[in-house]
């Protein structure tokens, strides 16, 4: 049987908890993520004006003029991505039990910014436009493959009730990082070095703070 | 949300049953909504979809063009 009143409790949450979680991001985000990111483009402009640059963007698509339109594309591709991610973490969380309170949803968050953010930036690091990086579908897939063992490995630290288990769980946290992720051949960026690190603390951060509010609000709506 | 009456704490045991049946379902497919969003948002190529949602793939660091 279709419980639909457990259905419409989960997503209902859910719309709340990205809708927040993505206005929370977007703000955020104007400190030091999109400057940098505005920063980085005016160097990749520069740097593909030279005929045999590589990079460049897909610049004969529609994409949303600079201002108040991008923001709020960007704004709606945030919460998007919040309603998204509190959906999963919402059926992952209730596959074990419906949260106590919002306190449990910190732990649920800070799985989540290790599972979707940290583990896969470790091998590919966040990185602003105008960067020389590997083949595309070699890095999703990397990617992807990080998200599902560093996942699956948490829960294993976490639930597993065997001492085995649990070390099969940190096998599959390093794994994706002993096989390494794909790396360009020749590695280069448009912008400098200090810009793409400055890059790399913004979105440490931001999305920390974006996990976290995801886990706690998400906890929050849909507790027992 | 509808309160539930206040379990003890050695009932904790019992918070690590498996959701009941006739939940399997919803939770199952409200996680495969939120795939279908994640791809959309994150891992798209369509052109319009990758563009507006450009600056956020770049912020959660998705792999990106």
């Amino acid at each position: 049987m279709f419980n639909l009143t457990t259905f419409r409790e989960l997503v209902t949450a859910a719309l709340w908890t990205g809708l927040l979680a993505g206005l929370l991001l977007t703000a955020i985000q104007q400190i030091q993520v999109i400057p940098a990111l505005l920063k980085a483009e005016v160097y990749e402009q520069n740097a593909t004006v030279v005929p045999d640059a590589g990079t460049s963007h897909e610049h004969s698509a529609w994409q949303p003029e600079n201002g108040w339109e991008r923001t709020f594309f960007t704004t709606v591709a945030n919460i998007s991505l919040g309603v998204g991610f509190a959906l999963l973490m919402g059926a992952i969380m209730h596959l074990r039990t419906r949260p106590d309170n919002w306190r449990i949803g910190l732990l649920w968050g800070l799985a989540g910014y290790l599972t979707f953010f940290v583990a896969p930036s470790l091998g590919l690091p966040p990185e602003v436009p105008g960067t020389e990086a590997a083949n595309l579908e070699d890095r999703q897939t990397w990617w992807l493959i990080t998200v599902l063992d560093t996942g699956f490995g948490l829960w294993l630290l976490a639930f597993a009730k065997t001492r085995t288990n649990q070390f099969f769980g940190a096998v599959l946290l390093a794994a994706p990082h002993l096989i390494g992720a794909p790396q360009p051949e020749v590695p280069s960026s448009a912008a400098p070095a200090e810009l793409a690190h400055s890059f790399i603390t913004a979105t440490v951060f931001a999305n920390a703070v974006f996990w976290l509010a995801l886990g706690g609000l998400m906890a929050r709506f849909y507790k027992k | 949300m509808p309160s539930s009456p206040v379990l003890l704490e050695t009932a904790q045991a019992q918070t690590q049953s498996k959701a009941s049946k006739s939940d399997f379902l919803p939770i199952m497919v409200s996680g495969l909504l939120g795939l279908i969003l994640l791809y959309a948002a994150g891992f798209s190529d369509i052109a319009p979809l990758h563009n507006a949602a450009h600056d956020g793939r770049h912020s959660a660091s998705f792999p990106c063009h």
